[in-house]
């Protein structure tokens, strides 16, 4: 059959690429491969220098939003993984403590300290991909194979817990399914003793590099009226001037019982991004030496609880379904109906890897949530490319895409 | 008599409710409670009207004029410290009440506080945009539109932002089914074929696992496979199809039909 060739027009194609005043228009991506994803970039260039951005994005949206108001609450949860892919525990999290606090849950210790684990490996997987692809975007070929290196010892000793790499689907509703298993701590503590050296070695090839620099210092300089307009959180925000962190400022799970700094620059720059990452790494490992000595304080006090009790809203343990009969009808209840969490709405946030990732949950007291919003970090990293880009050259763009560190699974939802 | 089903709310329902259960609700306590808040809500109160004010899971919500929100936000960000517009969105209450409800999430880090504004529009009805005073508005505005199709006065490119420009309804509305409209089923067809080719092509089959149990002809049919459209008349060859190796592998011996006993006694 006949294509109509006019129903295809592109949105763009009126647009002379040769006009007078010498402006040309470059469409960057969706398929480029330091886009990170399915990102469009329309840029208005003069020369080298880019005049206009325009991203456009959408081309991984799959309405997560809608699919969370036909589902019931546990049944969203490996949906919430394919948001930020690369550290997927933390989307979990976000979900998980929303739901939570809507419902007025308290979870066990030992859950909470695994929780934390697995927050803080997902913090340091994130940050690894990110100084890999970023590093490899401007063409330190080495720090990617060293860093992926790290990530792939990370993801293994996530495998061992929940048997997943990139969604895990580690956490649940009220605690977490699972205790860790014999070898994690023994092999987190290799991994966390060879940490400093690993990061020792990415700084000694990029801290002084000539090149690295060059395509670092001054470049993409988000100062901090424009960081806090455009809503940057996390790193990005932090690299302008701003030590706000969630986990400090706002404590959940047992962060004010660990001891932590939170690096900032007032560079705001791409170099002071980077900066952020790599002491965040090291934040983030002395983070998981102290969930450690927790983890076995909670395992010597007895404290064997994983989830909450709350007959309402949680499953009761295996043994007790497998064992007792109220307990079966309520888990039967709990997985057919779903849980009705009471009449009201919450926003929390939480400090993912990449910035503030914040569920809004409107509850009818229904098994499916009338409206869940999922404010994504990486969203408005990508809306402030729009004021950022105008005024660098067109090879900037791919390192400044790099240190907002977007993932376009959250981006789109 | 075939259920009632309500066209206005198409999203998935509970298939079984307890006529007597009533729903708990999440506690809202006094503004009076929190010092910061209620020195906010009064410097608010004292240039706008505000319709309700309570605290819900540690964050304060209050209720609003619509008219008034960019006058609101102005003076959260310039005199109360509320910097950042974390996010903004909307419910939709149109089976209710024809209204939509837009909230704004706003923080404030001297203070570590966060206060959810809220108001209600009529269907049809645009809000007022917040971009000149946060930036983030921009892309959240225009999601909204995207969204529920609610338009923003004032925004520089009311555009949608995640669907694509020329798509025929909007999605997080609660009258449009999870798996997509009429429009959503036949977008690619229409756009490169024209509307009169959907005979011709025919629907797109989304779920190649899908199994059509009212298909009793080709239905586990397991070892008589058929070609689809085959007409069965019951003594098809069977397909010998073996599932292991020939010589079979390592350790593992080929299974043999012949030395195979069938238990014919269900009960054994």
């Amino acid at each position: 059959m006949a294509q109509i060739k006019n129903r295809l027009t592109p949105f763009f194609e009126n647009i002379t690429f040769d006009r007078e005043d010498n402006e040309m228009i470059l469409n960057f991506g969706p398929q480029h491969p330091s886009a990170h994803g399915q990102l469009r970039l329309m840029l208005h260039m003069q020369q080298e220098m880019i005049t206009k951005a325009h991203p456009d994005v959408g081309y991984l949206h799959r309405g997560m939003e809608k699919m969370a108001e036909n589902m019931i609450y546990n049944e969203f949860m490996p949906t919430t993984d394919r948001m930020d892919y690369i550290a997927s525990s933390s989307n979990n999290y976000g979900f998980a403590l929303a739901v939570e606090k809507l419902v007025g849950l308290e979870v066990p210790r030992r859950a909470q300290v695994i929780r934390m684990m697995l927050l803080e490996i997902n913090r340091l997987m994130s940050h690894l991909f990110w100084l890999a692809t970023t590093a490899l975007d401007i063409g330190a070929m080495t720090v990617f194979l060293f860093a992926f290196r790290e990530r792939e010892y990370l993801m293994d000793i996530i495998e061992g817990y929940c048997g997943a790499r990139l969604t895990h689907a580690a956490i649940r509703i009220g605690g977490v399914p699972l205790d860790i298993q014999d070898d994690f701590i023994t092999q987190l503590r290799v991994f966390l003793d060879k940490l400093p050296q690993n990061i020792k070695d990415y700084e000694d090839l990029l801290d002084t590099n000539r090149i690295w620099l060059m395509r670092m210092e001054e470049v993409g300089v988000i100062p901090t009226d424009m960081a806090l307009s455009w809503g940057c959180t996390g790193p990005m925000l932090r690299a302008s001037g701003v030590a706000w962190d969630i986990r400090k400022e706002e404590p959940y799970e047992l962060y004010d019982e660990v001891e932590f700094n939170v690096p900032w620059s007032d560079k705001g720059d791409n170099y002071a991004r980077y900066r952020v990452y790599m002491e965040e790494m090291r934040e983030s490992a002395k983070i998981l030496y102290q969930t450690i000595t927790m983890y076995q304080k909670c395992v010597k006090d007895g404290q064997t609880e994983l989830m909450a009790h709350s007959p309402k809203y949680i499953s009761a343990p295996k043994l007790d379904i497998m064992t007792q009969n109220y307990s079966l009808m309520q888990h039967f209840v709990l997985v057919t109906q779903g849980m009705r969490p009471p009449v009201g709405e919450v926003y929390i946030p939480t400090e993912s890897p990449k910035g503030e990732l914040g569920f809004y949950i409107n509850s009818q007291g229904g098994p499916y949530p009338y409206r869940l919003k999922m404010r994504a970090p990486s969203f408005w990293h990508t809306g402030i490319l729009t004021d950022l880009l105008p005024g660098h050259y067109i090879p900037d763009v791919v390192s400044i895409i790099g240190t907002t560190n977007i993932v376009f699974g959250e981006v789109d939802r | 008599m075939r259920a009632y089903t309500p066209k206005d709310d198409v999203q998935k329902k509970a298939y079984y409710s307890d006529r007597y259960y009533v729903s708990p609700q999440v506690p809202k306590l006094e503004v009076e409670t929190d010092e910061v808040f209620a020195k906010d809500l009064e410097a608010i109160k004292s240039k706008f009207e505000v319709k309700e004010a309570f605290i819900q899971v540690e964050q304060l919500v209050i209720y609003i004029n619509a008219n008034d929100i960019y006058g609101v936000l102005e003076l959260m960000r310039d005199e109360l410290e509320y910097t950042q517009l974390s996010e903004m969105s909307a419910i939709d209450w149109l089976a209710k009440d024809n209204t939509f409800e837009i909230f704004y999430q706003m923080l404030s880090m001297n203070k570590r506080k966060r206060i959810r504004v809220k108001y209600f529009i009529q269907n049809g009805q645009a809000v007022d945009s917040v971009e000149k005073l946060f930036r983030s508005a921009d892309w959240s505005e225009r999601e909204m539109f995207d969204m529920f199709g609610i338009e923003a006065n004032g925004h520089p490119f009311m555009k949608r932002i995640l669907m694509p420009y020329d798509w025929h309804g909007y999605p997080l509305l609660k009258t449009y089914p999870l798996e997509g409209d009429e429009h959503a089923a036949w977008y690619e067809v229409d756009k490169i074929f024209g509307k009169e080719a959907r005979d011709v092509i025919g629907p797109e089959l989304r779920d190649t696992a899908k199994v059509d149990r009212y298909d009793s002809e080709r239905f586990a049919r397991l070892g008589y496979e058929v070609p689809k459209g085959t007409k069965i008349t019951g003594d098809e060859p069977r397909n010998e199809e073996s599932y292991q190796e020939e010589g079979g592998v390592f350790l593992i011996k080929k299974f043999d039909k012949k030395d195979s006993v069938v238990v014919d006694d269900p009960q054994r």
